[in-house]
């Protein structure tokens, strides 16, 4: 009976969501621009939250809890230091430049920027490319964390794969109906709704078990370890490498790195980064500390479950802990068709246009990215049924691959020497080393806590200057185009 | 308009704003006050300075001079 419940309420959420995207249809124009960016129109609100649910996914809301509960609540000062703090700064060093270049040329996506600037159609398929192959794990850890969502739940009644096809087609149903638009929309509702719901799961979890102090009392009596900083897991090396390679990653992903294009005006931006820290706390904390309380709680936790709705279940009404897993899905579906639309602008627009067809009718590119996202998403799906790691491992990955992309693109954006040749050294070298790192299982990914990613990114910065002072620009390079000096 | 040698202070400020998200200071130390670990209060009022340290950033000009454009002219498309 419960479960029951339990789903309908998850069914009834996903189709207000998509009743949202519907309504963006209507008034989504059959432009690129609009159905990729809106036609650059967002406001504060909408900007901070379409990045803030993009942002927050399935790593965030179980991967989190998950990482509290078996290593400590340090996890929410790497995640509060790196998204909250680090991803703003790179948000204004990247993401505003980005804007005001984007806005003056019109660009879509990262690898129209780049290829523009350096006249080269190469540079902005490889950048296209890199993204993609990236997307695919991550977008995989979304499907992943629907099916252990529904699993957990509802007591294993709900087979894994069930859930996970669940989310793929409602997530492909809603990104080729619905464009950036309904995307936003839908992102900004399911923020407001993730804040609150997870705000009141925490009061009515510490209500159930006595209150903060003694939350945390029985966190320490069980795991006395938890209650001081650093130790375990949580070496400077593991700390450091993760804040760096996750907020340098996040600013590369298809779906964040579009989002610097779509504000309104500056304003927009500029309220954005400095709500931005205070946002970002405030959803963590709660989040991350019920899953390290969860270690004081008489509660069982099944091997290789998420925690986060084993201590709903056991301390909220069935209703209640339906509704934050309605979020939780919420959270991944955001992220999910987000990144489908981006990985869709990427594929049409700097691959298949300008490499395979350029002739392609507007029409014809508009349905071809929707049956790539068909396409990128079901493969993604059958992917997620191998189940091939933990939601971190998953998830930081794909973060590394991205952050390789990093800082070539910041030597793009503030230095005119920068050429073609640096560029791509530094894209695809590091990349190809890191693609071997991940794919051969007796290759070490991390030297005493300290991941490889992080030389891999000084390689890539080291490559974009050095081979940039070698070589001389090509007669297509414009550096001009990221001018943005208003005399 | 040209970049003031005071906006450069931006620079160390942020650098300390990111490198002391994380307690350094507090490494190893397991005193709880008001329910909730030390280090984890520093942390949740670092975010606030982050917040009102960053809302002084972009009202003072330096956030559009930190790009060498001029905020009057900017301003012009202020909602």
């Amino acid at each position: 009976m419960s479960v029951a419940v339990q789903l309908g309420i998850i069914v009834v959420y996903l189709l207000v969501a998509l009743a949202v995207g519907l309504l963006a249809y209507r008034v989504t124009k059959a432009t690129a621009e609009d159905y990729y960016l809106a036609s650059r129109s967002f406001g504060t609100l909408v900007l901070l939250f379409t990045t803030f649910a993009t942002l927050l996914s399935a790593f965030t809301f179980f991967g989190g809890p998950n990482l509290a509960f078996s290593a400590g609540p340090e996890w929410l000062i790497v995640m509060g230091a790196l998204d909250g703090v680090l991803f703003a700064v790179l948000w204004y060093v990247i993401g505003y430049k980005q804007w005001l270049v984007g806005r003056r040329n019109g660009y879509v996506t990262l690898g129209e920027m780049l290829g523009d600037r350096f006249g080269s159609p190469g540079l902005r398929g490889l950048v296209a490319g890199v993204s993609l192959i990236w997307l695919f794990p991550y977008v995989m850890l979304q499907q992943m964390g629907a099916g252990e969502a529904l699993v957990g739940l509802s007591g294993g009644i709900v087979p894994y794969w069930a859930g996970a096809a669940l989310i793929t087609a409602f997530m492909i149903l809603y990104v080729v109906l619905a464009g950036m638009r309904g995307v936003a929309w839908t992102d900004t509702i399911q923020g407001l709704f993730m804040l609150s719901i997870v705000w009141i799961a925490a009061v009515w979890v510490l209500a159930a078990v006595g209150g903060l102090g003694s939350a945390t009392g029985a966190m320490v009596e069980a795991r006395p370890d938890f209650g001081s900083f650093g130790g375990g897991v949580y070496t400077p090396g593991f700390i450091i490498s993760s804040a760096i390679t996750i907020a340098f990653g996040v600013t590369m992903f298809p779906q964040i790195n579009q989002r610097f294009f779509v504000a309104e005006n500056g304003e927009v931006l500029k309220r954005s980064f400095a709500l931005w820290p205070v946002l970002v706390l405030l959803l963590f904390l709660p989040a991350f500390m019920i899953g390290a309380w969860a270690v004081g709680m008489p509660i069982d936790v099944p091997e290789g479950a998420n925690v986060l709705p084993v201590v709903l279940n056991e301390y909220t009404p069935f209703w209640f802990a339906a509704l934050v897993i309605a979020g939780a899905m919420a959270a991944m579906m955001s992220s999910s068709d987000s990144m489908l639309l981006s990985g869709s602008s990427y594929f049409t627009r700097d691959l298949y246009r300008p490499l395979i067809n350029p002739e392609a009718s507007a029409s014809r590119e508009a349905w071809l990215g929707r049956v790539g996202v068909a396409v990128f998403a079901t493969l993604a799906f059958f992917a997620s049924l191998l189940r091939p790691g933990t939601l971190i491992e998953v998830g930081d990955t794909a973060f590394s691959g991205f952050a390789l992309l990093a800082l070539p693109v910041i030597c793009a954006l503030y230095w005119d020497r920068t050429t073609r040749s640096g560029m791509i050294a530094g894209v695809a070298v590091p990349q190809v080393i890191y693609l071997a790192l991940v794919l051969v299982p007796t290759l070490p990914r991390s030297f005493g806590g300290w991941d490889y990613a992080l030389a891999l990114m000084v390689l890539s910065a080291a490559l974009t200057v050095g081979v940039s002072l070698l070589t001389s620009p090509t007669a297509e390079s414009d550096a001009s185009r990221f001018a943005v000096a208003s005399d | 308009m040209k970049r003031s040698r005071r906006d450069l202070i931006w620079v160390p400020v942020f650098a300390v704003l990111v490198v002391f998200a994380v307690p350094w200071p507090l490494w190893g130390v397991d005193l709880v006050v008001a329910g909730l670990p030390i280090w984890i209060w520093w942390h949740i009022g670092w975010l606030g300075i982050c917040s009102l340290l960053f809302w002084r950033f972009v009202t003072t000009g330096a956030w559009e001079r930190g790009m060498g454009i001029d905020p009057a002219a900017e301003g012009g498309d202020r909602p």
